[in-house]
Formats: structure tokens, C-alpha cells, sequence
């Protein structure tokens, strides 16, 4: 009787588990499948949902529209440069929180996340006249500088929770064996927060990858990706605009999936 | 060579003076245990020898080295946590030879002395595995081989016994001291267990309120506590405090306490002029079934049986004592015994202060010990 329920328990976990991937997955096949579909495939009604004869029209159409690849390079650039420079200033930062206890601390907490609560909207305007003024306007650089205002409040907030779960003592126990603070930091600390960093890193990647409204205020003619698609996609025939929601979304797949190694790393401990 | 000198030590944190002033010289190879309730600073203490506290004021010297201000790493150390510290992220094999690599030892010799070090653990089949593969005694295990490993010359140990289950902790304590025996490491050991520190220390400094109150050999600390803080810490039971008042007719001395009187053969010059506390061990009060000269009546409240011997608790006029009796001796509750307080066996106190009065009659156990070698 109780192993049954178990197994009812069971079961009724994973359809929701298979009704939730589902959900997720069935958009991003939908999407691909048009992606790579013929143009009449495209617009057939009843939908294929198994692709008769893939083509690679409609992708190349879409990539051989003005300035779409560059703006996907534009895109990688901005997102990579808010990754290094949000972890490399985050890291250190959430692990100064996490581990000392300095003067004003807890209200330069609430300030990092009172950022957060301005709308961009607010400060759209004035930012442009800023970059205009400084002359960082329609630059990856000027782009990912906003991204890097986004996202670096959180990474430091969650790198502090991150660090503040891992036991000063092992670091303590490093210096005992020969590690200065610095070598500690990095050869125990450092690798114990990787998962934690990696979140954050995905978080940080997401963010800058889909973040459209400041690309669209703060560049004009060097458009990341989603700008240059929000500005184009409008005009454009449907194969076009399923061929751009691939391409927005691939390379996030493809970067969390090289992420995700790091966000599930166990030592030892079996993975769930 | 290394010795261990603190000199003044003073650490506080905010107003709380955890380690208030405290002079101590550890000899070469010595094992010196710090004992004391939480909070007495025999850990905060052990941190500031590690260097991963500061001193506010006083000195640190390790061999012949003035090592108040060095980092953790310059103090040639090994320190197991009581945490036990072992690194996650790393396998036994890793965490072992971390020290090594600091040190940038070649390969083949952090090959050989992790391998050793394990060895002398019993956990070389454990290598390959990680912390989280490991049970608390190994993971214990893994903590002092990694220390042993750097062969430093000074070994430091935070209660490294204290989250072991007590079958385990038994067995740890007697293969740790085989194995530190072994080393010629000066050892300090921290623990608040004073059965611990009883086993396994050359000698005892018992702390209390961040100042050590007593130091001396096991047998010294056990027999002639210094106050009353330390017979009441040391020992199980603790030892029995009775208030007493002494008289001098010239011609006897009259001990008296609340369940009666007796005689007491010693000098008692030195007591004269205090608020006495009698301070006796529970295996040194003898118990009789009858009435006779010196002896004290009691009441039996409750018997333990404890199969080596019996405990039992009584009631002494105001006291209550506890009292060790042999195993085959059953006083029943509520009935009456005799005790005879052995007088060479009494240890005096000031009521006041808690500090001992030495009287000269004490017949001490280090004096009577014999050492078989």
C-alpha cells in the first residue's frame, strides 16, 4: 500500500517533470524546426511538427540580410566583456562581503541592490546624452558597459552568499600548509565557489545576450543582435523573424551548456 | 628545536578578553594539553601560535624565532581543525600533499610521504576518494595525516577528537598518542574533554577566563587542583567541596563540617585566618557501615553501579558528596553510612577566592607514583 503510493509519488513527479521540460523545449523546437524548414513548410497550415526536408534557405537568407552577422559578433563581444569584467570585479567583491566585516557593509548591500530598482527608462535619456557627450555611443564597449551596471549587483550579492557558505576554516587550514591569503582565495576558496560563479556567469550571459532596450537606445548603426532584430524584424517576413528567434537563442544553449559543467561539479558527492 | 614561548599574551575581541595575559613555555617535543570550559580562550590562544589571530599585546616565540608577527605559512606549523578542514575539491591524495606542494617538494618525494603519512593513518586505500566519500573518523584521519605530512616541527590540534562518537574517540585517542609519540614534534593539543587531556598530555594547562589557572602533569592537576575552578573541572565526578571550620585546642585538631567533625593530624597554621573549603575526591572518602571514631554520617540518596565501581551520591549534614566505592558494595538509598575523610587526601581552600591553602600534610600523588620503564 505505502509502496504504492511511493510509486504513484513517483510517477506523478515525473510527468511533472515532463510537462514542465515540455513547456520549455516545445517552443525552442518549434522555432528550430522553422529555422531550418523550406519557405512553403514554413507557411503550410496544418503545421509539420516533424520536418519533412530540412533546408537551409531560410538560414541563409536570414544571415545574408544586411548587418545580422556582425551584430551577432557585436553580440558575443558585448557579453563577453560584461562576463569578465562582472566576475573579475564581482568575485573579489562578494567574497570581501561574505568574509570581512568593514564599516558601512550591510548598507553598501542595500545600495547595490537599490540599483536595480531605477527604471531604464527613467535614466534612458540622460544616459544617451552621457555617452553622446563622453563619445561611447553605438560602441560594444558603451553596450557593455550598461550590461555591466545590470548585472554586477547581483553577482556581487550571489558570489557573497556563495562564499559565505564555504568555511573560512578551510581556507585558514590552506595558510596553515603554506597558501598566503591570495594563494588560499584561489586555490580553495575559488574552485569551492566555481558552481555558485558559474550561475552567475549563465545569469550575467542571459542578461546581456537578450538585453534590448539599452543596445537599442545606446547604439544606432553598431547593433547587437536583439536590437538589430527588434529594429529589423518588424519589416520582415516570417521565415526571417523564426530564423532570428534561433539565432538568438542557439548561442545561449551552447554557452550553458559549456557552463553547466561547472554549476554541477560535485566532487564526489553524486550529482541529482 | 622548537620550543614554544607566549609571553604576555593579550587578545581580545570587542571587550571580551579571551586570552588575558598569558605566559607558558612548551618544551621540544613536549605534548602540552590546553584544557578548559568553551569560552576560556584555549583556542583562541592555539589560533594566535597559528598566526591566524593577531596578539594584541605580548609575545609569540616558536623555537628560537620571534614569530609574533609572521603569517601562518613562515611559522612551520601543522595545525588539525576541529572542523577537520579536510578540502572538498580535492582527493585524500590531494589534500595530503597540498602542503608538499606549497613547499614545492619534488614529485617523488610528496609521492613517498603522502604514502607514508597515509600509511601511518591506515587510509592509504582512501586516496583516490573525496571528503564527501568519507566517513567522519576517515575524514578525521585524512586531517592528521595532512598535518603530519609537511613534517612541521610544531603540531597544532583543535579539538580533533570532539565530533567523533565515543567508541571512536576512544579508539582515536590512544592510536593518536601512539602516533605522536612517534614524531618528535612539540604538539599542542586543545580539548575541553579532561579525560583527554588526562590521557595524553605530558602536561596540562587548565584555562579559565582566558588566564591558565593551573599547569602541571596530569597526575599534579588531578590530585592538587589550584583552585576550586579546576577540582570542580577535572575529574568525574569532580571533586567534593564541603565548607568546614577548623579548631585548634593545642592539644587536637578539630575538623568540622556540616554532617559532623573529626580529628585532623596536620598543621594547620596555614589556615588560620580563612573561610575554609574542604575540597575531596570522590575514591579518596572512605565508606564504613558503622559508628567509630573520626568517621562522618551520611545518607545514602542514590547508588550508580558502574560496573569498574560503584557511585554513589550522599547526603552529609548540608553537603552533598559523591563517593566511589568499590563495585561489590551496595549502600542502599536512604540508608545510613559513615565516611572517613582521608586527611592526607584533603585539599584546602579559600571560600573567598577558590584558591588552594597548602597546609604541608598533604600527601601527594606525584610524590608516592610509580613509573615503570
Amino acid at each position: 500500500m505505502a509502496l504504492q503510493q511511493i510509486r504513484i509519488g513517483r510517477a506523478l513527479a515525473y510527468v511533472a517533470a515532463l510537462a514542465i521540460s515540455a513547456f520549455i523545449l516545445a517552443p525552442i523546437y518549434l522555432i528550430t524546426i522553422s529555422a531550418f524548414s523550406t519557405f512553403d513548410a514554413i507557411y503550410e497550415y496544418p503545421r509539420q511538427l516533424v520536418p519533412r526536408d530540412v533546408s537551409t534557405d531560410t538560414m541563409r537568407l536570414f544571415l545574408n540580410s544586411d548587418g545580422i552577422v556582425d551584430s551577432l559578433r557585436r553580440s558575443a563581444i558585448v557579453a563577453a566583456i560584461t562576463i569578465v569584467v562582472c566576475l573579475a570585479i564581482g568575485t573579489p567583491a562578494g567574497y570581501a562581503i561574505a568574509r570581512f566585516s568593514f564599516r558601512g557593509g550591510d548598507p553598501f548591500q542595500l545600495a547595490l541592490v537599490s540599483t536595480r530598482a531605477f527604471p531604464l527608462i527613467i535614466i534612458a535619456v540622460p544616459l544617451a546624452v552621457t555617452y553622446l557627450r563622453v563619445g561611447i555611443d553605438d560602441t560594444v564597449y558603451g553596450v557593455a558597459m550598461a550590461h555591466i551596471a545590470f548585472t554586477l549587483p547581483l553577482t556581487v550579492l550571489v558570489t557573497a552568499s556563495v562564499f559565505a557558505g564555504i568555511s573560512y576554516e578551510l581556507e585558514e587550514a590552506a595558510m596553515t600548509l603554506g597558501c598566503n591569503r591570495f594563494s588560499a582565495f584561489r586555490r580553495v576558496a575559488l574552485p569551492l565557489a566555481l558552481p555558485g560563479v558559474a550561475a552567475s556567469a549563465i545569469f550575467i550571459f542571459v542578461t546581456s545576450w537578450n538585453e534590448v532596450f539599452a543596445a537599442a537606445i545606446l547604439t544606432f548603426r553598431n547593433r547587437t543582435l536583439p536590437a538589430q532584430l527588434l529594429a529589423a524584424l518588424d519589416a520582415s517576413p516570417l521565415p526571417h523573424r523564426l530564423a532570428g528567434g534561433f539565432f538568438l537563442l542557439a548561442p545561449a544553449l551552447v554557452v550553458i551548456f559549456f557552463i553547466r559543467k561547472y554549476l554541477l561539479t560535485t566532487w564526489g558527492r553524486v550529482a541529482r | 628545536m622548537a620550543d614554544i614561548r607566549f609571553v604576555g599574551v593579550h587578545k581580545s575581541f570587542g571587550d571580551f578578553a579571551a586570552v588575558d595575559g598569558v605566559d607558558l613555555e612548551v618544551k621540544d617535543g613536549e605534548f602540552m594539553v590546553l584544557l578548559g570550559p568553551s569560552g576560556c580562550g584555549k583556542t583562541t590562544l592555539l589560533r594566535c601560535l597559528a598566526g591566524l589571530e593577531r596578539v594584541d599585546d605580548g609575545r609569540v616565540y616558536i623555537g628560537d624565532r620571534d614569530a609574533t608577527d609572521l603569517p601562518p605559512r613562515r611559522r612551520r606549523i601543522a595545525m588539525v581543525f576541529q572542523s577537520y578542514a579536510v578540502f572538498p575539491h580535492m582527493k585524500v591524495y590531494d589534500n595530503i600533499a597540498f602542503g608538499l606542494k606549497m613547499q614545492k617538494e619534488k614529485k617523488p618525494v610528496i609521492e613517498e610521504r603522502v604514502r607514508s603519512s597515509a600509511e601511518l593513518l591506515h587510509i592509504e586505500e582512501l586516496l583516490d576518494r573525496y571528503s564527501s566519500q568519507l566517513s567522519g573518523g576517515q575524514r578525521q584521519r585524512v586531517a592528521v595525516a595532512r598535518a603530519m605530512a609537511t613534517k612541521a616541527e610544531v603540531l597544532l590540534m583543535d579539538e580533533p577528537l570532539s565530533n567523533l562518537d565515543a567508541l571512536l574517540r576512544l579508539e582515536m585517542r590512544a592510536e593518536l598518542k601512539t602516533l605522536l609519540q612517534s614524531l618528535d614534534a612539540t604538539t599542542i593539543y586543545v580539548t575541553h574533554d579532561q579525560i583527554e587531556a588526562l590521557s595524553m598530555g605530558d602536561r596540562i594547562a587548565v584555562m579559565n577566563k582566558g588566564r591558565i589557572v593551573q599547569l602541571g602533569n596530569p597526575l599534579e592537576v588531578y590530585d592538587n587542583p589550584a583552585d576550586t575552578f579546576v577540582g570542580g573541572f577535572i575529574g568525574t565526578p569532580p571533586m567534593n567541596f564541603l565548607e568546614a571550620e577548623v579548631s585548634d585546642n593545642g592539644r587536637s585538631r578539630i575538623v568540622k563540617v556540616s554532617g559532623g567533625s573529626f580529628e585532623f593530624p596536620g598543621d594547620v597554621a596555614a589556615l588560620a585566618g580563612h573561610d575554609l573549603l574542604l575540597g575531596i575526591r570522590a575514591e579518596a572518602i572512605g565508606v564504613e557501615t558503622a559508628a567509630a571514631d573520626g568517621l562522618v554520617r551520611a545518607k545514602v540518596i542514590v547508588l550508580e553501579p558502574l560496573g569498574s565501581h560503584n557511585l554513589v551520591t550522599v547526603r552529609c549534614g548540608e553537603d552533598t558528596l559523591k563517593v566511589s566505592i568499590q563495585a561489590d558494595i551496595f549502600p542502599q538509598p536512604e540508608s545510613d553510612v559513615w565516611l572517613r575523610l582521608e586527611p592526607a587526601r584533603i585539599r584546602w581552600m579559600d571560600r573567598e577566592t577558590g584558591t588552594a591553602i597548602h597546609t604541608g600534610a598533604e600527601e601527594l600523588a606525584t610524590e608516592t607514583a610509580v613509573v615503570i620503564s
